[in-house]
């Protein structure tokens, strides 16, 4: 888009406008190194610490943080935190990621089909989007979790099919305003098909909306994850997450703050590193969405 | 007027349609679906089994058994509870006030602060100020609200004792006070997360105002500055924000929820989560109906309250 106005800027994405503004976002750039520093940790650490995350240390059972050689202090059956908060961040993080993937691919779907046919196709779709809305997500999120068996992909499926609606409202409102474009009228008088607009032509014009909502979806999802496996009803033990850590913590409170502090920080810094580079893209990428 | 709330109240109908069909599709996921009283019960043969399956009608086609499902529903016929054998809708209904007490307090307390915030930040736009909201509101968005009431719960319960940690009143005490005095910690919890939207929201909502010809002529006519934010800007940015109110409402359930089960508060999200443990899915299913039901009549009240301020959404 750039290189048809100014022939001489390099047409490298590296160099692009958008890439400058993100680049210039302080608090996305500082979300992003904690994002990669967090995912360094979460793959490379483990290799690197004493303990892994199942083994017991009963000698040590509720050691505070920086105390001994367990670095982080240990849980109430004496595992190491450090361990687990690292491999739960594998989880976590993957879980919250595949999430995006397949909300982001239904909404997607749902919004550009709904948008470019128009019509009663479009009223039906965004009837079900409205209806869908209609449930408080986590009571939904929570029935089905309990209905069915929670292994880390029955919780990632759950966790997309209660958050794809936004990514289709978006999507559909883009899609509806560019359909008109003489760009589509073209490929229509080309003969092109109806899923080729839709995927070849549209969908790359409504691209920058769909990375911004994706990137806030992660957050969204780390976040439901960590509240249904805090109840019991997410990732099952002895496979930690940084939300099923917090599960025995309230218990504990008064004896073992150290349980419910370290894990409840660095989810709050995972899903705000999220927020910081969602935000960024949003005004590198020009984006009028409403914040949130 | 009459024709937009025909209208909307058509597309209400309409949804409530929709918004069962996914709750029946949900009910069939059950495990056991609707017979999961009897999967449960020990010495169950498949026999008898078919038979229970048989006299329920549970052998009809499913959009038949969908019809009579939904029928029964409109009658106010939601089911028995597996725990104490009482109709869902009276077990529902003895929980509503405690999360209307939580839900209202808190909203409150986040729009009389949020909203102060959103305007601060608009009139002072790139302030020190400005900064600080923006990225505190997205801070306050990232913290895990149940997280955050364990951590209130440490600091103000536990170590400083200010607050109770826990429950709507003290056994024996029922007076006015005693409740506000557990009311405060959940609410403020639950508010968080709702002062960071409004704020954001009612930012964007002012900046939307605030260049707009009708408050230069009202400066220009020379009414004082105050004047012209509280009636001019405020009163037009806070507009859009009675729609907002009923498209947040499904996230403020969910947050009372979350909220709920941290504090024990007796409530609609308490209630879900314990019967959820008890496998009492006549409750579930009608807490996940009802819940849908109220968003759809929030959203209702909101647009037509809005409707009824506003010509232009009305005659559009």
């Amino acid at each position: 888009m750039n290189t048809a106005i100014n022939p001489a800027a390099s047409s490298h994405w590296w160099n692009s406008r958008a890439m400058q503004r993100f680049l210039r976002h302080r608090l996305a750039l500082f979300g992003l190194a904690m994002l990669v520093l967090l995912t360094l940790a979460c793959v490379f650490g483990p290799y690197f610490l004493a303990y892994d995350e199942l083994f017991i240390d009963l000698r040590a059972r509720f050691s505070p943080p920086l105390t001994g050689d367990h670095y982080l202090g240990t849980d109430p059956l004496g595992r190491d935190i450090a361990a687990r908060l690292l491999m739960a961040g594998r989880i976590s993080l993957l879980v919250g990621f595949f999430a995006m993937l397949l909300s982001t691919l239904i909404g997607t779907v749902i919004g550009i089909v709904a948008g470019y046919y128009g019509g009663r196709v479009n009223a039906v779709l965004m009837r079900f989007v409205d209806a869908f809305l209609a449930f408080p997500s986590i009571f939904l999120l929570l029935a089905l979790a309990a209905f069915i068996s929670p292994s880390p992909v029955m919780i990632t499926v759950i966790i997309a099919l209660t958050s794809w609606m936004e990514i289709a409202r978006i999507v559909e409102a883009e899609v509806k305003s560019l359909r008109e474009r003489d760009f589509v009228q073209a490929g229509r008088m080309l003969g092109l098909s109806d899923t080729h607009i839709m995927f070849r032509e549209l969908l790359p014009n409504a691209a920058g909306p769909i990375i911004v909502a994706a990137t806030l979806t992660v957050a969204r999802a780390i976040l439901l994850e960590a509240y249904i496996s805090f109840l019991g009803y997410g990732i099952q033990p002895p496979l930690p997450s940084w939300g099923n850590m917090l599960n025995g913590a309230q218990q504990y409170l008064s004896s073992a703050p150290w349980l419910a502090i370290i894990p409840g920080i660095t989810i709050t810094i995972a899903v705000t590193s999220f927020n910081f580079i969602g935000d960024g893209l949003r005004d590198a990428l020009d984006v009028r969405t409403e914040p949130g | 007027m009459a024709r937009y709330i025909l209208n909307r109240l058509g597309q209400s109908i309409i949804l409530l349609v929709i918004v069962s069909i996914i709750g029946f599709s949900v009910l069939h996921l059950t495990p056991g679906g609707p017979l999961s009283q009897y999967a449960l019960t020990p010495g169950m043969t498949q026999e008898a089994m078919d038979r229970i399956s048989e006299q329920m009608g549970l052998n009809r086609p499913l959009p038949v058994q969908y019809l009579d499902w939904a029928w029964r529903l409109l009658q106010g016929d939601w089911g028995t509870s597996y725990r104490d054998n009482q109709p869902v809708l009276d077990v529902i209904g003895r929980h509503l006030f405690a999360t209307f007490l939580l839900m209202g307090s808190s909203t409150v307390i986040s729009i009389a602060i949020g909203t102060w915030i959103g305007i601060r930040g608009a009139t002072h736009r790139y302030s020190v100020f400005d900064y600080t909201a923006t990225v505190g509101a997205m801070i306050a968005l990232s913290i895990p609200t149940f997280w955050f009431g364990l951590v209130a719960i440490y600091l103000f319960s536990l170590k400083l004792g200010w607050f109770p940690a826990g429950n709507m009143y003290t056994i024996g005490d029922q007076s006015v006070l005693n409740y506000l005095h557990h009311l405060i910690m959940p609410s403020v919890v639950l508010a968080l997360v709702n002062i960071a939207v409004w704020s954001r929201y009612m930012r964007t909502a002012t900046l939307d105002v605030i260049n707009q010809d009708f408050v230069k002529t009202a400066r220009a006519k020379g009414a004082s500055e105050r004047r012209v934010l509280m009636k001019h800007i405020v009163g037009n940015a806070l507009l859009p924000m009675i729609t907002l109110a009923g498209m947040q409402l499904p996230n403020l359930l969910s947050g009372a929820l979350v909220t709920e089960t941290v504090f024990t508060w007796p409530g609609m999200g308490r209630l879900f989560l314990d019967s959820l443990g008890y496998s009492d899915y006549p409750v579930v299913m009608g807490l996940l109906m009802f819940s849908a039901i109220l968003v759809l009549i929030g959203n209702l009240i909101a647009d037509l309250v809005a409707a009824a301020i506003d010509p232009r959404i009305r005659l559009a």
